[in-house]
């Protein structure tokens, strides 16, 4: 348990991690390390766009899956790593000196 | 009617004599009798009546009537009624499929149905008359009594004829007499319906009305969720495996009843334990983690993969050794690098074990996992009390790692457990090494399909372990006695001073075959059958040996380096040393290239890798490069990544860095130009043939 824990401490020690978010299946964070206002709106959409991009692999084929999902930006990148009963999003500034 | 008393026999005669008569009559004139021949006879005194009556009128004769004489008229003409129906066909044919020819029917039917009509009359006795008695009326039974009272009460009735004379008293019977007069007569055929002005009474009560009232009720509403759900192929393809899942599962259980039993029960307890718990995502978070590393060292990942150094191009031996990531672990920084192996199976998965070389200083051990995918952080760790001197990964089974310790014990860690003690560990009774284990190997399984290892101590004694259940059972191998002549011990028994061994290495091919470098310097040849004698020794060096390599495809070459700051190649055949190189400090480890019989580097206290390929250049290395960011960092192990171009290097600070070849250390040499360069082990082994051909004193003659 604690280990997960500790990862998750990680991640967001790691160079350039500005947040994570970890999000149910229904769309409601769970944990954050960001601000409620800003958890709220990147939960309710990366959410559905993860849903989507899931969609998309899986009608192509029903026997894939999608493993995860980088949306790089201007300003930063945005990770989202889905599971059955979880998305977790973090995101990264990746030139962050 | 006189003439339909006749029989119809006679019938045409009847009309043809009446006929006949009646113009007799008219001839007659009329008389008062008038012969009709039989049919007289019958005539009564009507027919006198009828005659005089019958006189008065005159015969009318039609216009078309035929004009016969009377002798033609008297001609009687004989003409049979045969029960024959004139209109009946009679010459039927019919097909006869039997004998496949038209044939006459014999016999025609002759009956003419000139009118029907379906009654529908029933015998009251039959069951439909009854049937439709009880219907109309009461039962049968009752009604019997009932006819017979209707009977009675019907005659003083019919008899008295004033039904209305005992209508109070007789209220209720005559209800039933109503009942029964209207069954009576159903039941009796032909009885009377008496339903006359006298003795019909028809009888109505009102009954009292109940007052009518509503009653309901009102029930809370059931529960109502709403349910949405998209249809996919994909979900309709998770529901399908769902239920495959389901039942094999099912099948399972219904081979091990028990034992599932009890597993499903712990998993069950297991997950229940969780619950809510953040453990769930321990899979994205792993994901998460190694994106977030590939975008830090995304430079580093993308040279790994695609950077080429093109100043070879222009450098015309020499190579270059690109630093890539660099793994470490806060806890693992004062501690030594004592070994480092690649998994077999998992191409990114790299082990290294963490100890002191330092006599003096003891202190715990360290084994970590790292994957090239994240250089932060290893996969898995795990804390030992002594220091790990060697580990080696199973080749067929990537979960199970032999370690051996510096207190001279060896164990196997199993990665798929969770456990931070060794799955197997051997016991000071079990024959542990008295000395440090300096290098362990993974071996086929035995006949008995068990696993087993060989481990070498300081103690020289190499030791074959075997798993065995849940146990290491040892087996000396062989003894590193030393040349001297053995000592006489207290009992008579001979005392052998043993050397102490410190690297060994088995031959790829032939299995039985292995060699075993010494502190002393030496290296023996040693086979697994002989176990109380070399079968070769070399005196390969001043100083402990402390390492040798089979070569990856000669089957006759290995190398060793030691701490005589020399590395030296050999055949195994010959006593002398076929190359030997002086690096100018102590060398640590020694490898050969996966890809090339002839490229092999080297690792050295002052920091620095060499990269040598004897094809290319037989005396100098080809790349001579510091690797370590600080003096004094000892590199003490080196490996060959089997898939990559790159090279992993472990220091004594504990850190390991990876470092990618350029395009010059991995030359394949081309034949010529136009042929694609050949591949394989043949190819290699011919290459190296041709180059020990120069090097060999050309006398001895020996392959």
């Amino acid at each position: 348990m604690s280990e997960v824990e500790e990862m998750l401490k990680r991640i967001q020690g790691h160079k350039g991690v500005i947040g994570i978010i970890v999000v149910n299946s229904e769309g409601i964070p769970i944990r954050t390390t960001l601000d409620n206002s800003t958890t709220v709106q990147y939960a309710g959409l990366i959410h559905q766009l993860s849903n989507k991009a899931r969609s998309v692999v899986r009608d192509i084929d029903p026997q894939n899956d999608l493993t995860f999902l980088r949306i790089r930006s201007k300003k930063h990148e945005i990770m989202v790593a889905p599971d059955k009963e979880y998305i977790l999003i973090c995101i990264q500034n990746p030139s962050d000196n | 009617m006189p003439v339909a008393a006749k029989p119809a026999l006679k019938k045409p005669v009847d009309t043809m004599s009446s006929q006949g008569l009646a113009s007799k009559k008219a001839s007659k004139g009329g008389k008062g009798k008038t012969p009709r021949g039989k049919d007289m006879d019958d005539m009564s005194e009507m027919g006198e009546v009828g005659d005089e009556w019958m006189q008065q009128k005159t015969m009318v004769k039609p216009d078309d009537q035929l004009e016969l004489t009377e002798q033609e008229m008297k001609e009687e003409f004989t003409r049979i009624l045969t029960a024959n129906n004139p209109h009946a066909p009679q010459n039927i044919v019919r097909f006869s499929f039997k004998e496949k020819v038209f044939k006459q029917v014999a016999s025609v039917d002759q009956l003419a149905i000139h009118f029907t009509l379906d009654g529908n009359m029933l015998h009251k006795d039959s069951d439909e008359a009854r049937r439709q008695m009880a219907r109309g009326g009461l039962a049968e039974a009752p009604s019997e009594p009932a006819v017979a009272e209707g009977e009675e009460k019907a005659e003083p009735a019919a008899e008295g004829g004033e039904g209305e004379a005992k209508p109070e008293g007789e209220g209720g019977e005559a209800e039933k007499e109503e009942g029964a007069t209207q069954t009576a007569p159903a039941a009796k055929d032909g009885s009377k319906k008496l339903t006359n002005q006298f003795n019909f009474s028809e009888r109505a009560s009102q009954t009292f009305n109940n007052p009518y009232r509503e009653r309901g009720t009102q029930t809370e509403p059931p529960p109502r969720v709403n349910f949405s759900s998209t249809a996919n192929q994909w979900e309709i393809y998770d529901a399908y495996a769902e239920d495959i899942q389901r039942q094999e599962k099912s099948k399972e259980k219904k081979g091990f009843r028990g034992q599932q039993e009890s597993t499903s029960r712990k998993k069950i307890s297991a997950i229940e334990s969780q619950g809510d718990d953040i453990s769930r995502i321990e899979k994205p978070a792993k994901i998460l983690e190694r994106m977030v590393n590939q975008n830090t060292y995304d430079d580093i990942a993308q040279d790994f993969k695609y950077w080429e150094d093109v100043s070879d191009e222009y450098r015309e031996q020499e190579g270059t050794l690109l630093p890539l990531w660099k793994f470490s672990y806060e806890k693992s920084k004062r501690l030594a690098v004592t070994s480092i192996c690649w998994d077999p199976k998992y191409r990114d998965l790299l082990a290294v074990g963490h100890g002191s070389y330092d006599f003096l200083k003891q202190t715990r051990g360290l084994i970590c996992l790292y994957s090239l995918k994240n250089p932060s952080f290893p996969e898995f760790i795990y804390n030992t009390e002594t220091g790990v001197m060697c580990l080696d990964i199973h080749p067929a089974y990537p979960h199970l790692v032999a370690v051996g310790f510096y207190d001279g014990s060896v164990g196997v860690f199993s990665l798929t457990e969770k456990l931070q003690e060794p799955m197997y560990k051997c016991t000071a009774k079990g024959g542990k090494h008295t000395d440090p284990v300096w290098e362990v190997k993974w071996q086929k399984d035995d006949l008995d399909n068990n696993m087993n290892f060989f481990s070498i101590g300081g103690d020289g004694r190499v030791v074959s372990w075997t798993l065995v259940k849940n146990e290491l059972l040892c087996t000396d191998v062989i003894l590193l006695k030393l040349d001297e002549s053995p000592a006489d011990g207290a009992d008579g028994t001979q005392l052998f001073t043993l050397g102490c061994g410190t690297a060994f290495d088995f031959h790829k091919q032939t299995d039985y075959l292995f060699l075993v470098g010494t502190e002393e310097g030496k290296i023996h040849k040693c086979s697994k059958a002989y176990s109380s004698q070399f079968l070769d020794t070399f005196d390969a060096h001043h100083m402990a040996v402390h390492s040798v390599r089979w070569n990856t495809f000669h089957p006759k070459i290995f190398l060793s380096c030691s701490a005589d700051w020399t590395v030296k190649i050999w055949e195994h055949t010959s006593n002398m040393p076929l190359f030997t190189f002086d690096l100018g400090s102590s060398v640590g480890d020694v490898a050969w290239a996966p890809y090339s019989s002839t490229v092999f580097a080297a690792v050295t206290s002052d920091g620095k890798v060499h990269v040598f390929d004897l094809n290319v250049n037989k005396y100098e290395a080809l790349c001579e490069q510091v690797v370590v960011t600080k003096k004094k960092t000892k590199l003490t192990h080196i490996e060959f990544n089997p898939n990559y171009p790159m090279i992993i290097v472990g220091d004594d600070r504990g850190y390991v860095t990876s470092l990618k070849l350029s395009p010059n250390l991995r030359k394949i040499p081309k034949e010529k130009k136009g042929v694609e360069a050949a591949k394989g082990p043949e190819v290699e082994i011919a290459k190296m043939d041709k180059l020990l051909s120069l090097v060999r004193e050309p006398p001895p003659e020996k392959k």
